[in-house]
């Protein structure tokens, strides 16, 4: 089943005589339980596109259509609400809230959702607990080390139970072990609960572990390739 | 955890927060200080006067305040006495027959206001007795006087010695008399303190050849505050008989404008002061804000409602509000409650300085609760204003540009 469906999506910046064409095109779908790295070199669109995916920006023309519903339509306010219930977001700097600790960061999501305090609680302990840091639940990000509140930030993005997860670069801050690491949990709730995973990359590692690679270069899509094809020599 | 989120982040950097309480607990303080000081100085400017001459209200004839004539006096009949005793506001209706004599002792002489009172009645109204420092008070016959401290001792007079007064009566009869003086008073204020020797009224009516014969009708009220009311219903009683009710303000014009002059420059001062605390607290609330910006976009990013955000930064304006008018009322009480208790005396130059001007030279402080509300609720309205910054911009926010955004 299709979760994310790219139309003809073009994301042009107007600076100041010259346009850059961020997005140029690029038409593609996600289906669901994809475990997809975005590759390619610096500038060539790949935060922009994840940014017209989870609807942080709009995108000069095309259409973004996510389970069904075409995003590019909603108004801002609607598009937080479809955002805090369709889509989980992982960001290179972690960026937990930093007043509140482990738990409360993953709690707050549902806290936005209304959800009851008894779901809330437990699911918090299972997140906090499958991403390894049940015993960190207390402890404020500042206390944590940087793959330690990657851990936390993935299992925030998946307190609201996500259609997908966007994740723009979340191993470029982390050590070769945090990112070992990283790469386990989320191949793993990929694998045993079917989260469906797109991220953007530069770190090889990643690139290895990822069902899909799709390169991008200048805005539009220069390959899309199914490793798992590769390695049977199918295409 | 709209709450929790706000408590906490008014704690990320404490130093800040601190400092930013710290400014409205110093402006709070200041302006609770020197506005108590000046309503309390006022009170008792108006105190000194009202309620130790001229009462609430008068009932004089027409033209008698501007013209103070002894033949502008009126004949009083208990019946007007008792109709306007009968107010519920009226608390005591005091006759009195003024006029001005030559005060002399020995070698010394003085212009001075004579006063004939009914000594119980006036007690009840202006509390005579509490004023006398020397010697005994009046009876209601008593044929002696009681003088202001400060013209008895210009006249180098005391208690038992003979007074001697001389001047003009009712309908331009002389008026002369040797008086034995009974008691010194001290009055808070100079100008009464300089210039009154109260007699009783018959001594004072027989001196002036003004039989049953009064130039004022002074009267206490219950409650001041229902000053206007009252005076309409005396209006009402007086209407048929030629006579005026004047409320103390018209009475006491200049000291109603003095009042009025150092009050709006008072205010002038607060304004500047609370303009200054406005533009530091709205210093924070950017410097606040700017560091934020990229967290708020994250945090609109994953879902939070733009409106739901904009209330943690106001609670958080609002709780540091608090925190610096809670501990500005707090700081202020102690203070101000002892100098209430423990009015400042002028010494030296400067309280001869103010005596000369006609004021008590103290400082008074007034502790009223409606004052720390108002005083409070302005500062409150201050955090509001700064607090609609950060609400603006979330508003405004662009999730990327936010997200991006560098302190």
């Amino acid at each position: 089943m299709e979760i994310i469906q790219l139309k003809d999506l073009y994301k042009i910046y107007d600076e100041g005589a010259v346009a850059v064409n961020a997005v140029n095109g690029i038409s593609l779908t996600i289906s669901e339980g994809e475990f997809t790295a975005i590759v390619g070199p610096s500038g060539s669109g790949k935060t922009t596109l994840l940014n017209l995916i989870g609807g942080l920006d709009r995108p000069t023309s095309g259409e973004v259509f996510i389970n069904g519903t075409e995003i590019t339509k909603l108004k801002s306010k609607e598009l937080i609400d479809f955002r805090l219930n369709n889509i989980g977001f992982v960001f290179q700097s972690y960026n937990l809230i930093p007043v509140l600790t482990a738990h409360e960061n993953v709690e707050f999501i549902m806290q936005l959702q209304n959800k009851p305090l008894a779901e809330r609680h437990k699911r918090t302990i299972d997140l906090l607990e499958s991403v390894g840091l049940g015993d960190k639940k207390d402890i404020r990000p500042r206390h944590l080390s940087g793959g330690q509140q990657q851990r936390v930030a993935v299992a925030r993005a998946l307190a609201s139970k996500p259609r997908f997860i966007l994740a723009d670069e979340p191993t470029a801050n982390l050590d070769s072990r945090a990112t070992t690491n990283l790469l386990d949990i989320m191949e793993r709730l990929n694998h045993e609960e079917k989260i469906t995973f797109l991220f953007s990359t530069h770190d090889q590692r990643v690139v290895n572990k990822a069902h899909r690679v799709i390169t991008i270069e200048d805005g539009k899509v220069l390959s899309d390739i199914y490793q798992e094809v590769l390695v049977h020599g199918k295409h | 955890m709209l709450y929790t989120l706000a408590w906490r982040n008014i704690w990320r950097n404490k130093r800040r927060t601190l400092i930013t309480a710290a400014s409205v607990l110093s402006a709070l303080l200041f302006a609770l200080f020197t506005r108590s000081m000046q309503i309390g100085t006022y009170a008792k400017m108006v105190d000194n006067l009202v309620q130790a001459y001229t009462g609430y209200i008068q009932v004089q004839k027409k033209g008698y305040w501007e013209n103070k004539d002894i033949n502008q006096s009126f004949k009083v009949s208990d019946t007007l006495v008792d109709k306007i005793s009968s107010i519920l506001n009226v608390s005591a209706v005091v006759p009195r027959l003024e006029y001005f004599a030559l005060a002399s002792f020995e070698l010394q002489a003085k212009g001075s206001a004579i006063i004939g009172i009914d000594p119980e009645k006036e007690e009840k109204l202006t509390h005579l007795k509490k004023w006398l420092r020397n010697g005994v008070f009046l009876s209601t016959d008593d044929n002696g006087v009681l003088i202001a401290s400060k013209l008895a001792g210009y006249l180098k007079i005391n208690v038992g010695d003979t007074i001697v007064l001389i001047g003009q009566g009712y309908h331009g009869v002389s008026a002369a008399g040797k008086f034995p003086v009974r008691g010194i008073l001290r009055f808070p204020s100079p100008d009464l303190d300089g210039q009154m020797i109260y007699m009783s009224l018959p001594n004072c009516q027989e001196f002036f050849s003004a039989e049953n014969r009064v130039t004022s009708l002074a009267l206490n009220l219950n409650n001041p505050d229902e000053l206007d009311r009252t005076k309409q219903l005396i209006d009402e009683i007086i209407r048929s008989h030629n006579l005026v009710a004047m409320p103390w303000q018209e009475m006491l014009v200049e000291l109603v404008q003095y009042i009025k002059q150092d009050n709006a420059s008072g205010l002038i001062m607060l304004a500047i002061l609370y303009l200054v605390v406005a533009f530091g607290v709205f210093g924070t609330v950017v410097m606040m804000t700017s560091e934020r910006i990229r967290e708020f976009g994250i945090m609109v990013s994953i879902g939070m409602k733009k409106w739901k955000l904009a209330v943690v930064t106001l609670l958080e304006m609002l709780m540091l509000g608090v925190l610096g008018i809670f501990s500005g009322v707090i700081v202020s009480l102690p203070i101000i409650g002892y100098y209430y208790l423990h009015p400042v005396n002028y010494g030296g130059d400067m309280g001869e300085l103010i005596e000369k001007f006609g004021f008590e030279p103290k400082m008074y402080f007034a502790l009223q609760p409606d004052f720390y509300v108002g005083q409070s609720l302005i500062v409150a309205l201050i955090v509001l204003c700064a607090a609609c910054y950060p609400m603006i911009r979330i508003f405004k926010l662009k999730e990327i540009k936010a997200i991006h955004s560098r302190m």
